[in-house]
């Protein structure tokens, strides 16, 4: 409670650092760009709740990562790419090596800090967002797209479309309308659809919605007009509920709607009350709920009163935030094995990403089974896995519907090289030679 | 008929939507017909209001009170919040500045702006608070004219009747009562104002209770039809060009402004937007808000202000 009055208190003077720590010489940095105040919080906080959570986990069960504790510091963006970028510049030299990694949780931030990581040796970790084409880890060496892109993302919502009307050549002539966050974030998937629709004939729209979302009532009276047979909600914040608030004020069916990721959680759609019934979303393979680590979470955290979360433990969003930490938290320790058992720079962790793999028994060790299958990173894969399932909001909780798909990699890889290679070639970038790393 | 009768969606939605902002800008007109302030706080006003509104009912419903008795406790609660606000303001912020010009006072505003979106928050939490007020079903009109029929929301309806009465009752306030005349006598002059013997304190508190009553109206509609969360904050963006048009003095004004922003935006948004790249609502409105400034710089009927020098 004190650190989020801290931070609403010091949100007021724009950016701030929060409860500075103590920095010790064995002790490993983390900074954590956050927004637990301003039109995002409601989905920034559970985020950022689980990313501390975990931390304090491995402090407090294990004694650090192999001894090593973990030391962190909060600063507040709101969200915003400025800030977002002071927030870096001010916390990425602290703690006896620098910053271990960073993860902003905005593809806007993302794309601004993809720029400078390069120069400051500083791995990004952007679990299920950022650019899509940096899964090539040939040319963003920097970047580690964990999880799943916003191509892999639309290219699952496509596939689960087409098992829904019986195959993917039901698709041809169906309407696919994309409502999205007029931002780097919601433009990221278009490409991707474009080149779906093109390929297996289906007719895509896209209706932007600007920044935050509050008024949609003009895209969704179009949409009420066009009669798409699937709209695909691409938004965050709170463009998320009024997006399913207008669709049910429209008569849009709610069960005809499928979610990325990030507008498939809880703050999402209690808004919306009973209206948000039979809404889909995309997961990132995680469900909301508990497993085993939360157990951990109770014994060494919670009953202890270290956790900074309150309502949303073991929410959608909350389980992310665990997930990207102890996809970090992993990816020191692989480091470790090569550097040691000490406070690590940044480029020997990015070592450490590029060599993680997390397997299905390790997976298990870690309390993670049933939210995650598999990852491992490689030279030329920054992204590790490419699957995902479905959920369905049943009015009350958070419902599994699906299975597992996995992208149609033989489509998106194509797309992923050339827009990688237009990148390095923009920014004077020699792609590494995956074939000779070790 | 099926053009005309999307049309005709568009443009009632439209002008229901731009009656819901000129809710916001209600409490912009109050204070700077009251005391020449531009108040920049007035969203986050909105903010502070709505969270006071809807953390109060859910612990009296959470405690197993009827609802009509919670709602009643609540909206007292969240007025008593409103009139605390108010005086603190005047005290704290406004106050001291008494007869320093219109942009000291500004900047004034455009901080208690921060302390209020950070205090509420602090107070009231950062999260997304459903709020049930009012029923947010639709009608179908004139289904047997027009394929579908044209779709009209009951809240959008609502929050225009209830800016109709909010209206209606400032006006009356503003002409006929001697509390109104002194708010009029006060923005004219605050030092000419005093010297005969208005008390300048107790109007300030006066107006900006009265504004932050509107402000916990239009967070009643705005609750309902988003939830009560920061973003509601970001009206005040949409309030502004609804001023600009209708002018700062106006309370009817605010009315007229805001159907025209809201019909002109939805417009465009619906039959421009698909040639340009769509998104354009946001910028248009202020689009039709220069337009109107090249011609009648104090708004459409703002009062026309004529300086010797």
């Amino acid at each position: 409670m004190f650190k989020t009055m801290l931070a609403l208190a010091s949100a007021v003077v724009g950016v701030s650092t929060l409860a500075a720590p103590l920095l010790a010489d064995g002790e490993q940095f983390l900074p954590a760009l956050v927004y637990r105040t301003g039109p995002y919080a409601p989905n920034g906080i559970p985020f950022a709740d689980g990313v501390a959570d975990y931390w304090t986990l491995v402090n407090e069960r294990d004694g650090g990562i192999n001894g090593v504790k973990i030391v962190h510091e909060e600063c507040e963006t709101q969200y915003a790419t400025d800030k977002g970028v002071e927030c870096y510049e001010r916390l990425k030299g602290k703690g006896p090596t620098g910053a271990g990694y960073v993860s902003p949780l905005s593809t806007g931030i993302t794309f601004a800090l993809t720029e400078k990581v390069p120069g400051d040796k500083i791995p990004l970790l952007t679990t299920g967002y950022g650019r899509s084409d940096s899964r090539d880890g040939s040319v963003f060496a920097w970047n580690f797209i964990a999880m799943g892109s916003y191509w892999t993302a639309a290219d699952i919502a496509i596939q689960h479309i087409a098992k829904e009307l019986g195959g993917f050549d039901k698709l041809k002539d169906k309407k696919v309308t994309l409502v999205y966050h007029d931002s780097p974030y919601g433009k990221e998937p278009i490409p991707a659809l474009e080149l779906l629709a093109k390929h297996y004939g289906f007719i895509y729209k896209g209706v932007p919605v600007t920044h935050p979302g509050l008024e949609q009532k003009s895209q969704w009276l179009s949409i009420r007009q066009d009669r798409p047979d699937y709209v695909l909600l691409w938004g965050w914040g709170v463009m998320n509920s009024t997006s399913i608030i207008e669709a049910a004020a429209v008569g849009y069916p709610r069960d005809k709607m499928i979610g990325v990721w990030w507008s498939g959680a809880e703050p999402d759609v209690t808004p919306a009350g009973e209206n948000a019934a039979g809404y889909k979303a995309l997961m990132l393979q995680h469900p909301a709920g508990k497993f085993a680590v939360h157990a951990d979470l109770e014994k060494y955290v919670v009953s202890k009163g270290k956790s900074v979360a309150h309502d949303n433990f073991a929410q959608v969003l909350y389980n992310r935030g665990l997930i990207n930490s102890m996809i970090g938290v992993e990816a020191i320790r692989t480091a470790q094995g090569k550097y040691g058992n000490k406070p690590l720079t940044g480029e020997q962790i990015r070592w450490g990403f590029e060599h993680l793999n997390l397997t299905a028994e390790r997976i298990k060790e870690l309390g993670f089974e049933g939210m995650i299958k598999p990852l491992k990173f490689t030279c030329q894969d920054h992204q590790g896995a490419d699957q995902a399932r479905l959920h369905q909001w049943d009015g009350k909780a958070w419902k599994i519907i699906s299975d597992y798909y996995t992208a149609e990699e033989n489509l998106l890889a194509p797309m992923v090289k050339e827009t990688a290679a237009k990148y390095a070639k923009d920014k004077g970038i020699t792609p590494r030679d995956c074939s000779n790393q070790s | 008929m099926v053009a005309f009768g999307q049309f005709m969606e568009v443009l009632i939605g439209g002008l229901l939507a731009g009656v819901l902002y000129s809710l916001v800008a209600l409490g912009f007109v109050l204070i700077f017909k009251a005391s020449g302030v531009f108040n920049f706080a007035q969203g986050a006003m909105v903010l502070l209001a709505g969270l006071a509104l809807v953390r109060a009912l859910d612990f009296l419903v959470s405690h197993a009170m009827p609802m009509w008795s919670a709602v009643t406790l609540g909206l007292l609660f969240a007025a008593a919040v409103m009139a605390i606000t108010a005086w603190l303001i005047e005290r704290f912020a406004l106050g001291p500045l008494v007869n320093q010009d219109a942009l000291t006072l500004f900047m004034a505003t455009i901080g208690v702006t921060f302390v209020l979106e950070g205090a509420s928050q602090m107070l009231f939490g950062s999260d997304v608070y459903p709020l049930r007020l009012y029923p947010t079903d639709a009608w179908f009109l004139f289904e047997g004219t027009f394929p579908g029929g044209i779709l009209v929301n009951q809240l959008d309806v609502l929050g225009g009747l209830i800016a109709g009465v909010l209206v209606a009752g400032l006006a009356a306030f503003f002409q006929w009562t001697k509390t109104g005349r002194a708010l009029r006598a006060v923005a004219d002059d605050h030092a000419a104002a005093q010297s005969v013997g208005i008390p300048i304190a107790w109007i300030w508190f006066v107006v900006w209770l009265v504004a932050g009553l509107v402000a916990l109206v239009a967070a009643t509609v705005w609750g309902t039809k988003l939830g009560v969360q920061f973003s509601i904050t970001f009206l005040a963006l949409k309030a502004l060009p609804v001023l600009i048009i209708g002018g700062f003095t106006s309370v009817p004004g605010a009315i007229i402004g805001g159907l025209l922003i809201g019909a002109g935006e939805k417009l465009a948004e619906a039959y421009l937007g698909p040639y340009i790249g769509g998104g354009i609502e946001y910028w248009f409105a202020y689009v039709l808000a220069l337009v109107v400034l090249l011609g009648r710089p104090q708004g459409l009927f703002g009062e026309r202000i004529i300086e010797r020098i």
